[in-house]
């Protein structure tokens, strides 16, 4: 299968073609970027030399369609809106990984971007990329949003519960903790390294943008409006998300039947482990261990004394959290073997 | 035999002897065998030291 990248020189954009270089059934045969025309790609993705001669072209929707079963794009929110649109009405598939096709309804724009969403028709036609939520119709889609890397390491540790009616859900505070890929390529001022070295940064307290996913999934698998509290942290590693998801229990749960609830929910899936072991270093999840895989790790520890219930959830923010999570949604709207191309253990130490 | 723990399936080598220390894959849990009569095991829990993070 032909695939095009449109965005490819960023961070997440490079995540994808780095995994689709080896995919079995995918050839990469496009990949733009609107400041790198004619360069090779391996000139801004140095890792990949030697995978490939490919150089940035500019985006051509005509030619890319021409030569593409399906794009990928990966380019700043905001600046997806256009071009999804074009390659949807020209009947292509697409996985978009940015949040422009993400949240359901077009007010959702205004209070958590800021802007108005200029085609909120097509927002219905969107699904969200997350497997284990939405497997079945992300097998038919022809547009596909991935989550937020935050939003999805959140929701995975969270929707167990909520479906299980075990938690309060007026009283929900997910804690994150991010790695400094997450800002992007782009930089800033504070992601320099003079700024950014050695930083335990609460950059957003409140008001998260990732908050408005979480709660838009989180209300459809309880029927009803879910607020959730969300405070992210800029921490000093390259790659890596912990969620320490604060919950408070409506009823009285032992950790039996904890490990029964996320067994029942995550048992058969591929890219969720459960982790909340008595020995050896990995204890709870923790991003270290889950650096250059697609994998969500989920762990939970019991507070009896306050009625609180920690749901722990560690991803690789452009693996599970972007581009992993693209290449397991291509897989399952081609009808490939779901683990292909991103099947791969843990890089450690990192 | 399910681990008390967490109920995942234990899995106590056949050979295995009393006081020997088997460990639940899921949750890590220790059990030592504190009695074996052919088939029949019984476990009980594995005395462990905590990991002290000297905070």
């Amino acid at each position: 299968m032909k695939v095009g990248i449109v965005g490819a020189s960023g961070y997440v954009g490079g995540e994808v073609v780095r995994l689709l270089l080896s995919h079995p059934e995918a050839e990469v045969s496009m990949v733009t970027s609107t400041k790198h025309v004619g360069e090779y790609l391996h000139r801004i993705h140095p890792s990949l030399k030697g995978f490939t001669e490919l150089t940035f072209s500019e985006l051509d929707y005509d030619k890319m369609s021409d030569n593409c079963d399906l794009v990928f794009t990966a380019v700043p929110h905001g600046t997806a809106t256009e071009i999804v649109k074009a390659f949807y009405d020209r009947g292509m598939k697409i996985i978009d990984l940015s949040a422009d096709y993400r949240l359901h309804n077009a007010d959702d724009y205004t209070k958590w971007y800021g802007w108005e969403h200029p085609h909120p028709d097509y927002l219905s036609k969107s699904i969200f990329g997350v497997p284990e939520l939405h497997r079945d119709k992300i097998k038919n889609a022809q547009l596909v949003s991935c989550p937020g890397c935050m939003a999805v390491t959140s929701t995975l540790a969270l929707y167990p519960l909520i479906k299980n009616d075990l938690i309060d859900t007026d009283h929900i505070v997910v804690d994150s903790k991010i790695g400094s890929s997450g800002a992007g390529a782009g930089g800033t001022s504070g992601t320099q390294h003079a700024m950014r070295a050695g930083v335990i940064r609460p950059y957003k307290p409140a008001k998260h943008r990732h908050t408005g996913e979480i709660e838009q999934e989180l209300s459809e698998i309880a029927g009803k409006k879910i607020k959730v509290s969300m405070s992210p942290h800029a921490v000093d590693v390259v790659r890596g998300i912990l969620c320490t998801n604060h919950t408070f229990l409506k009823k009285e749960v032992d950790e039996k039947e904890l490990w029964k609830i996320y067994r029942a929910e995550f048992g058969e899936e591929p890219f969720i482990r459960l982790i909340r072991d008595k020995n050896g270093l990995y204890k709870f999840p923790d991003p270290k261990f889950v650096v250059g895989s697609n994998f969500c790790d989920i762990g939970f520890d019991l507070d009896e004394d306050n009625n609180r219930l920690i749901a722990l959830s560690a991803s690789d923010n452009l693996m599970r959290g972007a581009a992993g999570s693209a290449v397991q949604n291509m897989n399952i709207m081609s009808g490939f073997d779901e683990k292909q191309g991103i099947m791969y253990s843990p890089l450690t130490p990192v | 035999m399910k681990c008390p723990e967490c109920d995942a399936d234990l899995n106590i080598p056949e050979d295995a002897a009393v006081g020997e220390i088997v460990s639940c894959s899921d949750c890590g849990a220790d059990y030592e065998i504190s009695k074996k009569d052919g088939s029949t095991v019984e476990i009980k829990e594995a005395e462990t030291v905590g990991e002290d993070w000297g905070e």
